[in-house]
Order: structure tokens, then sequence, then C-alpha cells
């Protein structure tokens, strides 16, 4: 068990190295740096200065020594500063958001959890029931239907007409703290987090099902009733355990789902989360920002399909020993 | 040997509702009785009913089969008339059961002991360290020289062979009156086979159990039961003590089930085999459900399904040819008796 986790994290090492060098190079291939166009935006200024400033930024020196002035710092958590907001530090940026689109993405998750996993073994024992036909129903719609248009009405129909959620932000005004803060923070992200986690609530759903039809009639399912177990038993203890295997496997991924749609849905609800840092970065060719995040959330996704391994060791003891 | 009746089954239908409107009739008025102490084999080819039929007593059958008519009587108590509730406190506890594929009948996600610990727990008022100690003895009387640590093993740790024997265990865990075996050894390798049936004989003497067996294996009932059913297409064309199935056979299926075992002292250059295969079960013919593969059919066997007759006692045929004393069995049963693997 714990040389299988060790093993696990021994592995995480080589990729997120392999994982540094892709978004260095990732970031390296986009056109033009923070300064190209500045010039044509502004004659008045010497294209001689920008120059001047590429080289004290270091961005004429040859890729591997960028690289490596990068990374080393980055090692430490210096991730240089941004070229666009007055030279604060990435770290600085990043931070104040980072936190935000942390709860955005738990929240949504459990949402997703609390509400798919039951649904999804109620469809199971009673299939072809009124109830599973409106989860299926609902599965097909949340699939369909993109993040941000969802988005867009949940704003006009719980904000604008009912006015039961507030359509943006995290806080209804800085000036609240304690638990009403904490309130009013789960309040401002209820639109927001159904929308992220629609898609996979419909997922979830969706699979929960067929794995538990498909666990209920296996064999050790026959077995288990024919030892005398009563319906719960059989459903709660021999049922469950076994169908979830693949559920954590899924949700491994979902990390990087939610984070990745978390850029579109903060957009929408203008939520000041890492996503909304992401897309103004990128339109400004902030790379260090860029980079950063980029960074950080590869190393999310990677933590995230860590948890999944080991919690899928925890569960099937088929997996501990190879 | 043999004691009083255990289980009577009479007129036990178990139809299934397939698409279409076809209605599959998987068991479709069996009768039998199994006695205190015996071993009764039924035997008969993929799709004649068997295991259907030993699910309908478990009353483990699944959508969209369903038992319409009939009743199993556990010491003249109808089973049938239970509860769901009522019939959990039966199985594995009056009435267990083994399946054919040790490999994926214990459950992957619990150890060996916990999945007899909770059998025990279940039907007996046990304590948990009471319940631990019983299923370690059950484990060492099944043959696990190493008990303690197979409770703590996964059934992925086991082979084929191992897997079986703990199912026993947790089948005899609570000492059941009758033990349903769905083709034990069919999965196992031959060597196992035989290892898993001794076992099983060793266990229902020890227990005083009487034990249903469910094979197509010829030879597994030679050696094991006391008498046999034969069934075909959802009913029972034969019914008769182990000796006379094979020196006085009757019905037709049986003897082709007969032919196409190898034998022994004699050498063939091929095997017998029966012509044709079982018809599906939402469309039996309206005659005798074997006509079309009996190479005795007569006008009469399309015309309308022969009774179950008794032609001796203790033996029952399902065919035309015993009626009124039929003809003499001389020219149509098998003379060679020797077919013990």
């Amino acid at each position: 068990m714990y040389k299988y986790i060790i093993r696990r994290i021994l592995v995480f090492i080589p990729m997120l190295f392999a994982l540094t060098i892709i978004v260095f190079g990732l970031a390296q291939l986009a056109p033009g740096d923070a300064l190209s166009g500045k010039s044509l935006a502004d004659p008045n200024v010497d294209p001689e200065i920008y120059e001047q400033q590429r080289e004290a930024l270091g961005l004429n020196d040859p890729i591997y020594v960028q690289y490596w002035n990068w990374i080393s710092s980055a090692a430490q958590g210096d991730f240089g500063n941004s070229l666009i907001f007055n030279g604060r530090s990435v770290m600085e940026l990043i931070e104040a958001r980072f936190a935000n689109t942390l709860y955005l993405g738990l929240f949504s998750l459990a949402i997703t959890i609390i509400v798919a996993i039951p649904i999804g073994i109620y469809s199971a024992r009673k299939p072809y029931s009124m109830l599973d036909y409106g989860a299926t129903g609902f599965g097909f719609l949340g699939l369909a239907i993109p993040n941000f248009f969802f988005g867009l009405i949940a704003i006009y129909v719980f904000s604008i007409n009912l006015g039961w959620f507030p359509s943006q932000g995290t806080l209804s005004s800085p000036g609240v703290s304690g638990f009403d803060a904490f309130t009013d923070r789960i309040h401002h992200m209820v639109l927001p987090g159904i929308t992220l986690g629609l898609a996979g609530t419909a997922t979830y759903m969706r699979y929960m099902r067929s794995e538990v039809l498909d666990v209920l009639g296996s064999d050790y399912i026959r077995t288990a009733k024919a030892k005398g177990m009563s319906e719960r038993n059989v459903l709660y203890k021999h049922t469950l355990r076994n169908a979830l295997i693949p559920i954590i496997t899924l949700m491994g991924f979902e990390i990087g789902v939610l984070l990745s749609g978390a850029v579109i849905t903060e957009q929408v609800f203008q939520y000041p989360g890492l996503g909304t840092l992401f897309l103004s970065s990128v339109m400004n060719r902030d790379f260090p920002v860029v980079m950063a995040i980029a960074l950080i959330l590869g190393i999310l996704i990677l933590i995230g399909n860590l948890i999944a391994d080991i919690l899928y060791s925890i569960v099937d003891p088929r997996i501990r020993y190879d | 040997m043999t004691g009083n009746p255990l289980l009577e089954v009479t007129g036990l239908k178990t139809y299934f509702y397939l698409e279409d409107n076809l209605v599959a009739r998987a068991v479709d008025g069996v009768d039998f009785t199994i006695n205190e102490g015996e071993t009764l084999a039924i035997v008969g080819e993929s799709g004649s009913g068997k295991s259907i039929t030993s699910l309908s007593i478990m009353q483990l059958v699944n959508r969209p089969g369903k038992i319409i008519e009939g009743t199993i009587s556990l010491e003249d108590d109808d089973l049938l008339k239970k509860s769901s509730k009522q019939m959990t406190k039966i199985r594995g506890n009056e009435i267990a059961m083994i399946f054919q594929e040790p490999m994926t009948a214990l459950n992957p996600v619990y150890t060996i002991g916990n999945q007899i610990i909770e059998t025990i727990k279940k039907h007996k008022n046990l304590s948990k360290p009471a319940a631990r100690e019983r299923a370690i003895e059950l484990l060492k009387l099944v043959g696990f020289p190493r008990a303690k640590e197979v409770m703590d093993e996964y059934p992925h740790q086991l082979s084929g062979g191992m897997r079986q024997r703990a199912m026993i265990a947790m089948a005899i865990s609570c000492d059941p009156k009758l033990l349903i075996a769905d083709e034990p050894s069919t999965a196992l390798d031959v060597t196992i086979q035989a290892q898993v049936l001794d076992l099983l004989m060793e266990m229902k003497e020890r227990l005083n159990m009487s034990i249903l067996l469910i094979t197509h294996d010829l030879g597994v009932v030679a050696e094991y039961a006391d008498r046999v059913l034969v069934m075909y297409g959802g009913q029972i064309v034969e019914e008769t003590e182990v000796e006379s199935i094979f020196e006085d056979t009757k019905h037709p299926y049986t003897i082709g089930l007969l032919n196409s075992l190898p034998s022994l002292d004699k050498d063939v250059e091929r095997l017998g085999a029966i012509k044709g295969s079982v018809p599906p079960a939402h469309s039996f013919p309206k005659g005798c459900r074997f006509a079309d593969r009996c190479p005795h059919a007569m006008d009469q066997c399309r015309e309308s399904n022969p009774e179950l007759l008794s032609i001796a006692p203790n033996h029952k045929v399902r065919c035309y040819l015993y009626e009124q004393g039929g003809r003499s069995n001389g020219n149509r049963t098998r003379t060679t008796s020797k077919t013990k693997i």
C-alpha cells in the first residue's frame, strides 16, 4: 500500500518536469511578446527603447537560459513580475484569485457528487421509472448545453427575474466578515457552481447508473443475495463500493475539467478567479502570468490524478499489489 | 440412507416475459422431492431450465423472469408464500447455494473473512470475535491449512479451486439443510473438480445436509448422486435412481446424452451426438419437446406432449414409447454402464 503510494509520487516528479517544459515551450512558440505591437500603438516612443527593455527583461537571451532563469526562480515560488499590471509580482496576482477558483471548483464538485450519485443509484435500482427517464433527459440536456449559455440563462432567470442569487463577484460588500462572509460567498457561488458542475453532474449520473446496473447483475451480488443479505446490505455494502471504482478514476480527470471550465464560467459571472486572470493575461501576452497559471493548473491536475490513484487503491484491493 | 422429504417442488413454472410479447417457458411444470440426506442431481443441456429451477427455489430469478405457479415447500412450509424479508432468513441459513464461477462469485473488494463473517452474523446470534472463530474453523474444515491468513486475503489472491472452497465454507457456515450446487466444478481444472466434489460430499455427510447438484456432466452424476432428474425444454423427462439411469435408460434423450459420452471400455470411431439443439423456450413445439430430435418420434409425439409416467417404482419417464407398457425396452436401452470418468 505505502509502496504503491510512494511509487506513484516518484512518477509525479518526471511528469512535473515534462509539464514545465511544455508550458514554457508553448509560451515561447506563441508569436510576439508583451512589447510587440506597442510601437504601433504609440509611435512617439523610439523602437530602440523597446529593444533596451527586451534586453533588460532577458527576452533576448537564448531559450535555455530563459528556461533556466524561469524554472529556478519558479522553484522558489517566484514567477517574476507581471508585464501588464504595473509590474506587480505574479504570485501576488495569483494568490488573490487562486482561493476563489479553488472554492468554486470544490463547491461545484460537491454539488455534482451530492446530486449525481444518489440519482444515478436510484435510476439503476428503478430503471425505466419516471425518475430514471427524467434523469436521462436532464443528463442529455446538461451535456448538450454549453457552459456559457447555461450561465447566461441562469443569470437571466435567477438573478434578473427572480433576484434569488447575485449575478457576479464573490462578496456583496468588502465589509462583511466572519460567518456572514462565508454564507455570502456561498450565495455568490451557487450560480457559477451549478453552471460549472452541470456537465459533470450529467456525466456522473449516467456513469453511476450504468455502473450500478452492471454490478447489480454480477455474480457476487447473486452470491450476496443467496447468503440472505438484505437489500440494503446488498446495495450499500456489496454494490456501491464496486460501482464507485470507475467513478473515482473519472474524478481524477474532473479536476482538470473543472479548472478549464472555470475559465469560461468565471468570465460569464465576472467571478474574480484564476480563469478571468488567465484570459486577460493571454489577451495581453502577459507571459509570466500565463505560464504561472498554466503550470499551477497542470500541477493541480497531476495532484488530482494522484489523489484518484490513491483513493482507487484504497477502494480496490486488486490495485494494491501488482 | 435417505430420510423424510425435505424439499418438495410441485408444478413449478418460471416464465420469462421477453420483448415482443414472447414468453420463454424456462421452467414449465416441474415436480420433484429432495429427501433428507440425499443428493439429487439435475442433468440437462444448456437451456434445459436446470439452473432456473435452482434459482427459483432460492427466489433469485431476475426480471423479466417470474415464478408464476407452483409450490416450493421446505419441511411443509411454502417458501413462495413468504415475504422477501422472510426469504432473507431462509437463504444462506436453511438453503445455501454455490455457483459455477468461483472467479466472480466472491466480491472482489472484501476479504474472504469479511464475506464469511457477514453470513454468520446475519443468521447466527454470534459476536464478531465468535463469528471470526467460526469462520476460521470453517476454512480449516474445507481444507485451508493457513486458514487465519486466508481470512484477511482478497478473492483475487486465491486460485479458482481455493475460491470454490471458500464459497463452500461460506455456504455451510450456517448449517443449511439443503445445499444447491449449480455446476460447482464446471469452471475448474479437472484435477480440482474431483477435490471440490469430494469436499462437498464430505461436508454433506458431516452436516447431514441434502444436496441439489445441477450439472451437465453424467460422470459427476454417476459418482456423486443418489437420484437423477433429466431435464429437457423446461420439463423433467426422466427421473430415477442413479443406477437405473445408466443401466435401464428409458427416455430417448437420456439415451442420446449417454451415447455422447466417451467410454473407457469401448473404442469407438466417433462419439454419438444428438442431432439439432434445444428449441428456444419461447417457441416449444406443440407435442413432445424432444420430438424433432428424437430417432423414435411417432405421429402421436408431434400431436401432444406426453405426461411424466411412472413405469417402475422410482422410475418416471415422459415418453409415449412406454405408455401402456410400451414396447420391450431391450433394443433401445443402452447396455454399457461403466461411464465413470
